[in-house]
C-alpha cells in the first residue's frame, strides 16, 4: 500500500498537526513580506507625506520658495513716492506700476545695476485703449489711427496722469 | 537596563506622542504665514475686463509658463442676437497679444478671463492616483512636481480645461494662485498687473476682505455650477452663454 492510503487510515487530527508546518512557513513568508513592505515604505515615503492629507506636506513650502518676479506696487512706492503723487488724482491712480512697466522685482532688489526698460507708448496705450466692441462701453477707447494722426500718445497725455491739463479733456 | 511593566505602560503614551511629531516632519518655512488662517479665492469682475492680456503675460513671466500653454487666458465671446445658445469664442494665443477687431453689429461681445477655479471639491484632486495634486489647507489646488507621474488623469478630469502637461518636465501644471506670492503677503501676478481691477485675489477667511461685501451686493456666479465642484473663482456679471 502507498503512503497515501496509510495517511488516510492513521487519523485526521494527527496528520493535520504534522502538516501544519506548511501553514507556519506560509505565515512566515507573509510576515517577512509585510516587514519588508513596512521597512521599504518608511524609507521611500517622504516624511511629510500625510502631514495634512494624502500628499507631501513639504510640497507647499517648496512652491512658496519660488522667487517673485513682479515686485508689487507697495515695493515700488517705497522709492518712487513722487510718481505716486503724480498718479493719485489722475485716471490711472489705480493702475499698478508693473501693469505698464512690466515685472521689476530684479530692479527692486538691485536698483543701481538693473534698470527698467524704456517704454513705448505707441505699444502700451493701445493695449488697453484701442477701441473694440468687446470692451465695456464706459471704458475710454479711441481708434488710434484717427485719434492722434500718428503722433505718439505722450505728446499730449502724460501716462501717470493722462488727462490733458488746461485743454478740453 | 530593565524596564518594568509599570514603566513600559507609562512610556508608551509618551512614545506615541513623540512619534506623531516624527511623522509630522519639518514645520512650515514661512514663519508669518499660517495656512489655516486663509481660504483663497478670486473675484473676476467681468464688466471691468478690457481684454488687454496683461494677466496672461504677467502669469507667463511670473511662472515661466511655456509658450503656447496657459495657466490663465482670456476668451472673447460673441453672442449673436438670434443664436444665444451657440456663442462664438476666440482666444488667439490666449489673448496674450490682445485681440483683433471684434464683430460689430448685432449681438454682444465681451471678454472672460479664465484660470483654475481652485474648486473646494476638485475633480482633478480626486483622480490623482499618487497624491501629487491636492487642495492645500489654505484652499489652493496645487501640483507636487516631484510626485507627479504625468499620467494626465487630472488633465482629463478638469471640467474647465485648466491643466496641461508641461512639455519640459512632463508633469501636470496649472495655476498655483501664485502660491509663492500669496504666502508672502503679495497678490497674484495677474491681479497685480490687471489695470482695471477686473481680477482680485480674495481671502474668504479674512473677515475684512472686501470680497464679503462684494458677494453680498452683487449677482455673482461660478463657472459650471452644475458640476458641483464648489469653484472659488467668482464671476460678477457672468453671461449665461459662457461655457
Amino acid at each position: 500500500m502507498g503512503p497515501r492510503r496509510k495517511r488516510a487510515s492513521a487519523g485526521i487530527t494527527m496528520q493535520a498537526f504534522k502538516d501544519s508546518g506548511h501553514l507556519f512557513r506560509l505565515a512566515a513568508v507573509f510576515v517577512v513580506g509585510i516587514l519588508l513592505f513596512v521597512v521599504l515604505r518608511s524609507f521611500l515615503v517622504p516624511k511629510s507625506f500625510g502631514q495634512y492629507g494624502h500628499y507631501r506636506g513639504d510640497a507647499m513650502a517648496e512652491m512658496a520658495a519660488r522667487p517673485v518676479i513682479f515686485a508689487g506696487h507697495e515695493t515700488c512706492e517705497t522709492c518712487h513716492a513722487d510718481v505716486l503723487d503724480k498718479k493719485k488724482d489722475g485716471k490711472h491712480a489705480h493702475v499698478n506700476c508693473e501693469a505698464c512697466h512690466g515685472p521689476l522685482a530684479k530692479h527692486a532688489d538691485d536698483p543701481a545695476s538693473v534698470q527698467p526698460p524704456k517704454l513705448d507708448t505707441a505699444v502700451l496705450c493701445v493695449r488697453c485703449h484701442e477701441a473694440s466692441a468687446a470692451k465695456p462701453k464706459n471704458f475710454p477707447q479711441v481708434a488710434s489711427a484717427d485719434h492722434s494722426s500718428g503722433l505718439p500718445c505722450d505728446t499730449c497725455h502724460q501716462p501717470h496722469s493722462p488727462a490733458i491739463s488746461g485743454g478740453a479733456k | 537596563m530593565s524596564i518594568s511593566r509599570r514603566h513600559m505602560l507609562l512610556l508608551l503614551p509618551a512614545a506615541a506622542v513623540a512619534w506623531k511629531h516624527v511623522l509630522a516632519g519639518t514645520p512650515e518655512s514661512s514663519p508669518n504665514y499660517t495656512m489655516s488662517q486663509h481660504w483663497w479665492s478670486m473675484l473676476i469682475d467681468l464688466p471691468k475686463c478690457i481684454g488687454c492680456g496683461n494677466c496672461v503675460r504677467a502669469c507667463q513671466a511670473e511662472n515661466e509658463v511655456p509658450d503656447g500653454y496657459f495657466r490663465t487666458w482670456v476668451e472673447r465671446y460673441h453672442v449673436s442676437d438670434y443664436d444665444i445658445e451657440n456663442p462664438q469664442v476666440d482666444s488667439p494665443d490666449g489673448g496674450k497679444k490682445g485681440f483683433p477687431p471684434a464683430k460689430e453689429g448685432s449681438g454682444k461681445n465681451f471678454f472672460v478671463p479664465k484660470l483654475c477655479n481652485h474648486c473646494a471639491d476638485s475633480p482633478c484632486t480626486q483622480v490623482c492616483p499618487v497624491g501629487a495634486t491636492f487642495i492645500s489647507p489654505d484652499g489652493v489646488v496645487l501640483v507636487d512636481q516631484k510626485y507627479c507621474l504625468g499620467c494626465r488623469y487630472c488633465v482629463q478630469a478638469c471640467p474647465y480645461g485648466c491643466r496641461f502637461i508641461n512639455p519640459k518636465t512632463e508633469t501636470a501644471e496649472k495655476c498655483t494662485l501664485c502660491y509663492h506670492r500669496i504666502t508672502k503677503g503679495l497678490t497674484t501676478a495677474c491681479c497685480e498687473s490687471c489695470p482695471t481691477g477686473a481680477r482680485q485675489l480674495a481671502d474668504l477667511k479674512n473677515p475684512s476682505d472686501p470680497i464679503h461685501e462684494f458677494l453680498k451686493t452683487h449677482s455673482v456666479q461660478v463657472l459650471k455650477p452644475y458640476m458641483a465642484t464648489h469653484a472659488k473663482v467668482f464671476y460678477n456679471g457672468l453671461d449665461g452663454s459662457v461655457r
